[in-house]
């Protein structure tokens, strides 16, 4: 491990950001959710009021949580097919300037799941599979919606939790409706203007066509990337407007805007936490949870990024064909020869070491899964805390909602452990944790790591999944585990040398996603109609506070130890053996 | 269907879904579903993208356009894009990985971008940095051979279209520079120094040189 000043005070600095965004943005969900004024009323509100009556949804109807979770299936269900349509038949619709064909049946549900369920896995390059009305119609309406979509889960789990009478959940069309028009809109018309200042092109035109100073030809893709990149980065989606995704000077021209979209990545997730403990009446629960989440994001972070600015020891051995004294130099230099140093493959040279392992921590840790730098070329060590993040739920302030309905199960489990441990009825929010609640965080938080392990162990004794490894020894492995751990968990980042555009990719792939998605929210749901309307006890001397840092450290030790022991066997022939091997010399 | 449920006086009547079975409310949820998705991809899909389009062209039009740089009135480079430079004169940009839609190399293919995923540990990630520090001891003869070569010199970026490199990956070609072009070092490094971009706030990112920038200012200096 390696570190500099300058790479953890990029840490610090992002994480204090963080700290005071959560309030005012918590608040404004409050404003939003709980159909408070907000100041965008006098444009938004008759069109809000017009998309309830064209739908027909009675805006002041109440939902028990079956009723919400069909409503929200459903409609994803639309979505998806309609997503499905357009892209098999988008070489007979309009829109269509660059002639693309129908995209083929495993490619087409893969992504059509991928984008529905907020994971935007793409086995695909976009500019060359999908027509400009897929990408349009198809691909951003999904970028918003399983965004606003996830939101609405968390808002409505939350609603389980604290409210102390009915089985009422809320409206799922109510909620879906004004997390659109009231809070994604409104930022990603500032956000993408921000983004075309700072360099991000926004035309309808077709590509530039440049002679350099050389005299070579460059055709250079544009688009309407600005757009696209505002609601992908704040809805957590991640699906990328160019391959190279975030890494494309494009889509993160500088070190601004590569901080803006780190910050667009948590806010919603940290504002939701503050929104939490809100709702609940007391503050200091959501702030006890933001200090559980904060101090595993920033082990994460630093772990990471002391991987990376140490280097590849391997490449310190090499050195030119013909002359053994000629070596390259991987160590940082801060002001005469300034050079970022470390494990610089794959990596952009104005994100350098520091903003890059920053923003693969954040995107993982959230839902996103856009991609700054390539992780499978990150070393071992810091290509697992991406893997590792995903794979615990990604409930470190929890992208738009899904994460953070994950974190509140490892909150019943820390209070169910701690019950045990001093012998009391566990309760969380006054309401008493009990056989059924348990049974369902349970389901929820196996069922991750059952599609994960198990569709890995699938894929590797499969000789099909083998052979489209391109790093081989444990490497490969990693690449496979990567992949399901990444469609599983709907975060969409890769370990991109798998080659993942075969049918057995992609139909398992998809299989993957919709169980990480829905196998985990209907336990959760379930969970939250169970604890809706439950009587609330008031607290006595022997409750357990689930405020302050005793109870944040209470969920970290329950969210390392289930993290740990479910995946530390795969890891350790993963990511850890070959960590041990490239210490030692070894390649393949 | 839905019963309604009477509140007290002064608030509006609520109706309830609790009481709905499955079934029922799978019905209930198809019209809202099918018109929220057409109505929601008209706002999203259609309206959202060309409004913001229509704002960038008027506000940003450079930028919006891919931020064209023109020379003698032709478009040359994108500002932000990062090219193929092989001549002796002009500083050179980092290893690109991409390819042409055949798959064969492709250097600054600005159609296709992506980086080379080579794992930490595959033998192919030595030679392929083997082979590129061959070319760049071929391309400086004149710098010693116990300067240590920038990693960012001889590894492929992520896009690879960085058009960026280090300063200290400047500072390695400067030898070159000024022996084809004949100035002294000492001028070389004035423009390399004065074309430094540092951090964001003196903290986000790293300080780096715009290749571009660098060359065409090398280049407006000799009155080229």
């Amino acid at each position: 491990m390696t570190f500099t000043f300058n790479g953890l005070a990029q840490i610090a600095v992002y994480f204090l950001l963080i700290v005071l965004l959560a309030k005012p943005v918590g608040l404004y969900l409050v404003a939003v959710f709980e159909r408070k004024n907000t100041w965008f009323e006098p444009v938004l509100h008759p069109i809000e009021r017009g998309l309830y009556w064209v739908s027909g949804v009675k805006e002041d109807e109440q939902q028990d949580w079956k009723a919400y979770t069909v409503a929200m299936l459903i409609f994803t269900v639309a979505g998806l097919l309609l997503l499905y349509a357009i892209e098999r038949l988008q070489g007979a619709l309009p829109l269509n300037p660059t002639h693309r064909t129908g995209v083929d049946p495993a490619l087409a549900w893969n992504t059509a799941v991928s984008f529905s369920t907020n994971t935007n896995w793409q086995n695909y390059g976009g500019e060359t599979t999908m027509s400009y009305l897929t990408q349009m119609l198809g691909l951003a309406f999904h970028n918003f919606t399983s965004a606003a979509v996830g939101l609405a889960l968390a808002v409505a789990v939350i609603r389980g939790f604290v409210r102390r009478s009915g089985k009422a959940l809320g409206n799922f069309w109510v909620d879906l409706t004004r997390g659109i028009l009231y809070l994604l809109l409104p930022i990603c018309i500032v956000y993408a203007l921000f983004l075309v200042w700072q360099g991000v092109p926004q035309t309808f035109n077709g590509s530039a066509v440049v002679t350099s100073l050389e005299g070579f030809r460059q055709t250079i893709a544009l688009g309407p990337v600005a757009s696209q990149e505002a609601i992908k980065m704040l809805g957590t989606n991640g699906g990328g407007f160019f391959n190279a995704n975030s890494a494309h000077p494009f889509e993160n021209p500088s070190p601004f805007s590569n901080l803006i979209e780190m910050l667009s990545i948590f806010t919603l997730g940290a504002g939701l936490l503050y929104f939490f403990g809100k709702v609940a009446g007391n503050v200091k629960l959501g702030w006890a949870l933001f200090g559980a989440v904060g101090f595993l994001f920033l082990v994460g972070a630093v772990i990471c990024f002391g991987a990376e600015q140490n280097g590849n020891p391997l490449l310190a051995t090499v050195h030119a064909t013909n002359d053994a004294v000629v070596h390259v130099d991987q160590t940082y230099h801060e002001f005469a020869l300034a050079q970022p140093g470390g494990n610089m493959e794959g990596k952009e040279m104005r994100f350098g070491i520091g903003s890059s392992t920053l923003f693969t921590t954040v995107t993982t840790d959230a839902s996103c899964g856009a991609i700054n730098s390539w992780l499978d070329s990150y070393t071992p060590i810091g290509g697992m805390i991406p893997m590792l993040n995903i794979a615990l739920g990604e409930i470190v302030f929890g992208g738009v909602g899904s994460g953070h309905y994950g974190l509140l199960m490892f909150v019943v489990l820390a209070v169910f452990i701690a019950g045990l441990m001093v012998g009391r009825t566990p309760e969380y929010l006054g309401k008493k944790i009990e056989q059924r609640e348990v049974q369902m965080a349970a389901i929820a938080l196996l069922i991750l790591p059952l599609s994960i392990l198990g569709f890995s162990a699938f894929a590797i004794v499969y000789p099909h999944g083998v052979s489209q490894i391109t790093n081989p020894g444990p490497h490969g492995l990693s690449e496979i585990l990567y992949a399901y751990t990444s469609q599983t968990g709907n975060n969409g980042s890769a370990f991109a040398g798998l080659a993942t555009n075969t049918p057995f990719y992609n139909w398992t792939g998809a299989f993957a996603m919709l169980i990480g998605r829905f196998g985990f929210v209907i336990p959760v749901m379930a969970l939250a109609g169970v604890l809706a309307g439950k009587r609330v006890a008031p607290a006595g001397p022997g409750t357990l506070p689930t405020t302050g840092t005793l109870f944040a450290a209470l969920v970290v030790g329950v969210i390392v130890i289930v993290g740990a022991l479910t995946f530390f066997p795969a890891y350790a022939l993963g990511p850890i053996v070959e960590h041990l091997l490239m210490i030692n010399g070894k390649s393949f | 269907m839905a019963t309604t449920v009477e509140r007290a006086a002064g608030t509006p009547a609520m109706t309830d879904a609790s009481q709905r079975s499955i079934i029922q409310s799978v019905r209930a949820s198809v019209r809202p579903a099918i018109v929220l998705t057409l109505a929601l991809t008209v706002i999203l899909g259609i309206a959202y993208p060309t409004a913001i389009t229509g704002l960038a062209q008027v506000f940003f039009p450079s930028q919006a356009n891919g931020s064209l740089v023109y020379h003698n009135g032709q478009p040359v480079a994108s500002a932000l894009i990062g090219q193929y430079w092989t001549q002796p004169q002009y500083f050179h940009g980092r290893p690109s990985a991409t390819v042409n839609l055949a798959g064969t190399p492709a250097p600054y293919n600005a159609a296709n971008s992506g980086g080379s995923n080579l794992g930490p540990t595959n033998a192919a990630l030595q030679a392929e940095v083997q082979a590129n520090i061959d070319i760049v001891r071929q391309q400086n003869p004149d710098v010693p051979d116990t300067t240590p070569i920038p990693i960012d010199l001889v590894t492929s970026s992520a896009s690879g279209l960085d058009p960026d490199i280090s300063v200290a990956g400047a500072y390695y070609q400067i030898p070159r520079i000024a022996k084809v072009r004949g100035m002294s070092q000492d001028a070389v490094r004035k423009i390399v120094d004065a074309h430094i971009d540092g951090r964001f706030l003196g903290l986000f990112g790293e300080p780096r040189i715009n290749v571009l920038d660098l060359n065409l200012a090398l280049d407006q200096a000799q009155g080229k």
